[in-house]
């Protein structure tokens, strides 16, 4: 157990430094004239500049050292915890993610916890109904729920519930009622991943021979899919749960500039359009990093969850 | 997967027994059937579902509309009329009038062009790149396997949408950089189930006995590993198609896609956000044709894996 804990953990770092090293060099490396496109971003001309003002400017920004030096010289500042300076809004990135971060976090929590009591809801509802009609149009609603865009979602239940029954309001980040609407918009792709693993789950448990036992010791329907269907068909929910972070977190920046909410998600969307380099290599690597710290997590759960896995070798 | 042969027709038999032997037809008893012929077997149940033809046609539909938009509509998608801006949906105006008086229901046909593009250059880069990286690393196994695993692991852990911002940052806005994109973000999972499918068919009794027979690697590879290897990976196509085709909505819904007055679905749906109360159809139409579009992908994608098990 000691040994498989150091092995994952060493992988989760270096999944983490892969992520940071990769993003490093689509952003400095991939553009023609990173000089540009950093002067454009905090307000300048290139063209306007003499050769001594862009020297200058190339080595206030580091970039006048080599390659290998300036991406050294960038990961010993993130681990540090030193993000580098927003070009555009000039502060420095780490400060704007600690402002920003905890109307995601609430966000992204929320939306993860409804998603989840939706998607299992449905699929339990599914496993339940006996009437075939309802039961294959409930087996299709998941394939819906992904294919529906989340910015389309969003303004479909803008229209519906802010502006015309006014139970919301469309926009904004104060306050719980504000949180309603994107909470929901973001869950449901989510939920739809949800419903419809578990709906293949119930299919599978079904046949099993517990569940016979169960009906013949005299359980009700319900009763046999909640303690014995539920239960084991829900495992393979967890490893989803890990692998969906990366979705919510792709949702949040569409959900946040529908609804004009101060997140991070807004944050890239802002920074993508200014060409912010710095503010956009500290927002993929901290949500990289989000990702693999979920997962690791979810891989150390599922020994409790389930006695039946062991990290251990086994005897083959 | 069972392989129905067809039987020689019956009246067919009494014909040649009457005349003499010699006749043409009879002594061809069995051929084998066109690649026409198979593929119209292997549909045909499929299109009785009333479900599947119906997603059939919206995908047809959207696909004449990307390769010759002016037989589905008579207006053009640039002409403004003032007079008439943000009008209802009516009969002549099917989806209404957007804040300049376009006809929306042209610019979503038009627009179709520009969406499907991307979406199909998004699916051939993940594609391509997908198919290298799986059959490399599934058949150079060891090291090289281990290494671009890794690579692979790495760009699962970004989430799509940020690593196509992060590259949209550095290439620059337009449809070919989001189309490059959300293609590199998809790539991952190709890699991934090519691989496996190659690790599978690898070690099956036919690779071994053409290796037997002589063919070098590369003819194996051609002709026996990747022709098995495709049905999975065209699935993911298709069903990634239907991906693609949201995800780059989504980039051009945040403003990285083309400059207007070009429009794809994502600029659309952006557009009308601003007259929301006013004309909620100005976005929300566009967005339906979307949803059916992506829908129907996902319902031929899904129907044909089920039919293949």
């Amino acid at each position: 157990m000691k040994g498989y804990l150091a092995g994952r953990l060493a992988q989760a770092v270096l999944v983490l430094w892969g992520a940071y090293t990769l993003t490093y060099f689509i952003l400095y490396l991939l553009p023609g004239d990173t000089l540009a496109i950093m002067l454009s971003a905090s307000g300048m001309e290139a063209d306007g500049l003499s050769a001594q003002e862009l020297a200058q400017a190339r080595a206030f920004y580091g970039l006048d050292k080599g390659v290998f030096e300036q991406y050294f010289a960038l990961l010993w500042g993130a681990l540090q915890g030193d993000l580098g300076q927003s070009l555009s809004l000039g502060r420095p990135v780490t400060a704007l993610l600690a402002e920003r971060l905890p109307q995601t976090l609430a966000l992204a929590g929320t939306a993860i916890g409804l998603s989840l009591l939706a998607g299992v809801g449905l699929a339990y509802l599914t496993a339940y109904v006996q009437w075939r009609p309802l039961k294959a149009a409930l087996a299709r609603l998941p394939s819906l729920g992904f294919s529906v865009p989340v910015f389309w979602m969003g303004l479909l239940l803008i229209q519906v519930f802010a502006f015309g029954l006014g139970w919301f309001p469309a926009t904004g980040s104060q306050g719980t009622a504000s949180l309603v609407l994107p909470a929901i918009t973001l869950a449901i792709p989510s939920a739809a991943v949800y419903a419809q693993v578990l709906q293949r789950g119930f299919q599978g448990v079904w046949q099993e021979p517990y569940i016979a036992t169960a009906f013949a010791k005299g359980l009700s329907r319900a009763q046999v899919q909640a303690r014995h269907g539920l239960r084991n068909a829900a495992l393979p929910l967890l490893t989803l749960v890990g692998l969906q972070v990366g979705n919510t977190v792709s949702g949040a920046v569409l959900v946040e500039t529908i609804f004009s909410r101060n997140g991070v998600g807004r944050l890239a969307q802002e920074a993508v359009l200014r060409q912010d380099i710095p503010v956009v290599l500290a927002i993929v690597a901290v949500s990289a990093a989000a990702f693999v710290v979920v997962n690791l997590i979810v891989d150390l759960l599922y020994p409790y969850l389930d006695p039946r896995i062991t990290h251990t070798a086994k005897v083959s | 997967m069972t392989v129905d042969i067809p039987l020689p027709p019956i009246e067919a038999v009494p014909a040649t027994q009457g005349r003499t032997r010699h006749a043409g037809r009879a002594a061809t008893p069995w051929q084998r059937r066109t690649r026409l012929q198979r593929a119209v077997q292997a549909l045909a149940p499929l299109l009785r579902k009333p479900g599947f033809s119906l997603a059939l046609l919206v995908v047809l539909f959207a696909l004449l509309a990307a390769l010759v938009p002016q037989v589905l509509t008579g207006f053009d998608p640039y002409a403004t009329s003032p007079a008439d801006k943000l009008v209802a949906p009516n009969a002549v105006h099917w989806f209404g009038t957007d804040e300049l008086g376009r006809d929306l229901y042209t610019r979503v046909v038009y627009g179709a062009r520009l969406s499907i593009l991307a979406a199909l250059l998004a699916v051939a880069i993940a594609l391509v790149g997908g198919l290298g990286l799986g059959v490399l690393a599934g058949f150079a196994g060891g090291r090289t396997d281990a290494l671009l695993m890794r690579l692979v692991d790495v760009l699962l852990a970004l989430p799509g949408l940020l690593l196509a911002l992060a590259i949209v940052t550095a290439i620059g806005f337009g449809t070919v950089p989001v189309a490059v994109a959300v293609g590199v973000g998809i790539l991952p999972g190709f890699a991934r189930t090519t691989r496996g499918e190659v690790l599978r068919i690898k070690t099956l009794p036919y690779v071994e006995a053409a290796r037997l027979g002589g063919a070098s690697w590369v003819r194996t590879l051609w002709r026996h590993v990747l022709p098995n290897a495709w049905g999975p990976v065209a699935v993911l196509a298709t069903l990634d198609f239907g991906a693609a085709i949201l995800a780059t909505a989504g980039l051009s819904f945040l403003g990285f896609g083309a400059a207007p007055p070009a429009a794809e679905w994502g600029t659309l749906i952006a557009n009308g956000r601003h007259f929301l109360i006013t004309a909620p159809w100005v976005s929300l139409l566009p967005g339906l044709f979307l949803v059916a579009v992506v829908f129907s992908l996902n319902h031929l994608a899904r129907s044909a894996e089920e039919h293949a098990r």
